[in-house]
């Protein structure tokens, strides 16, 4: 019963936020409807019993990501009444597509028709029982090959998101190193014939 | 006692909640961006709900790599908006015609 009124409660938040995201104008609040959205689904998440990741999700997304989002919601000077213009337009045909969108989806993971509740495998764990070791074991074994990948995006992630943003700053001296290997030694010294001054 | 399709059913609503946020929020990137993580966030509110109901932590590891790699993407696509911004002054998506695509 009181998990019911946690899932309730948990789930009736991040359908609130979600709403919140999409319809607020200023967008720093969008961001913080986000964060709420990111916090109440990782309660929906520690409800299933998948702790690591529900702390994942908030360090990550709500530590990190969501910062990143403000950080650069707050630097760029936009105008948000030219971005909203025609929002009331776009309204009737988002519904229509979300409420066909739900129907169809609603119809196939719902409790009627294709039996998806006969999925009942779920398991009472003991009370020492460990998520994240849990977690480690599978990751570290069956997923070592997957886990090298994700490592490497994330070196290219930084890799790319630095490069995009560098600015060359004119202050800095620095060598072109083509010019430094294409330099040749009569570049670089010039002997000069001096005639010898004649002895006194 | 909750059963797999009442999580099933959040998440699709999620899902339909942010397709929603792109038809509507079509002009402004950010939101836009921003609705893609909600839809990633339902995604993998599906795949824990189908680890924890087939006592399986394979689905968890999947939505390790999922939030992985959308922390790349959200990073990568923000670097992109703050150049994009630098060179147009805007970030309305109609401006965005320079390739005449």
């Amino acid at each position: 019963m009181f998990e019911q009124v946690l899932f309730y409660a948990f789930s009736g938040l991040v359908l609130f936020a979600a709403v919140m995201v999409i319809t607020v104008k200023n967008p720093v609040h969008a961001a913080l409807c986000l964060v709420l959205a990111f916090f109440s689904s990782s309660g929906l998440w520690l409800l299933l019993e998948a702790e690591f990741l529900a702390i994942a999700l908030v360090l990550v997304y709500v530590g990190a990501v969501m910062v990143l989002f403000l950080f650069v919601v707050m630097m760029l000077d936009i105008n948000i009444a030219e971005l909203r213009e025609g929002f009331a337009s776009y309204v009737p045909v988002a519904v229509l597509v979300a409420a066909a969108m739900l129907a169809l989806l609603s119809t196939i993971v719902g409790h009627v028709n294709f039996g998806v509740d006969s999925i009942q495998g779920v398991v009472a764990h003991a009370s020492d029982y460990s998520n994240t070791k849990a977690l480690g074991m599978s990751m570290y074994t069956d997923f070592i090959w997957p886990f090298e990948i994700a490592s490497v995006i994330l070196l290219v992630a930084i890799v790319a998101a630095i490069t995009l943003t560098l600015r060359k700053s004119r202050q800095t001296k620095s060598a072109n190193p083509s010019n430094q290997v294409a330099v040749k030694s009569s570049d670089r010294v010039r002997l000069v014939k001096v005639p010898s001054e004649p002895q006194e | 006692m909750l059963a797999l399709a009442d999580y099933l059913i959040v998440s699709a609503i999620l899902l339909c909640l942010s397709v929603a946020g792109i038809i509507m929020n079509r002009k402004n990137v950010i939101i836009l961006l921003m609705c893609i993580e909600l839809m990633l966030l339902a995604v993998n509110t599906n795949f824990i709900a189908f680890s924890r109901f087939n006592d399986d932590v394979s689905g968890q590891v999947f939505v390790f790599f999922i939030l992985t790699v959308a922390a790349a993407e959200a990073a990568i696509g923000l670097a992109i908006l703050v150049v994009l911004f630098r060179n147009k002054k805007s970030i309305n998506v109609e401006d965005l015609n320079s390739m005449k695509g």
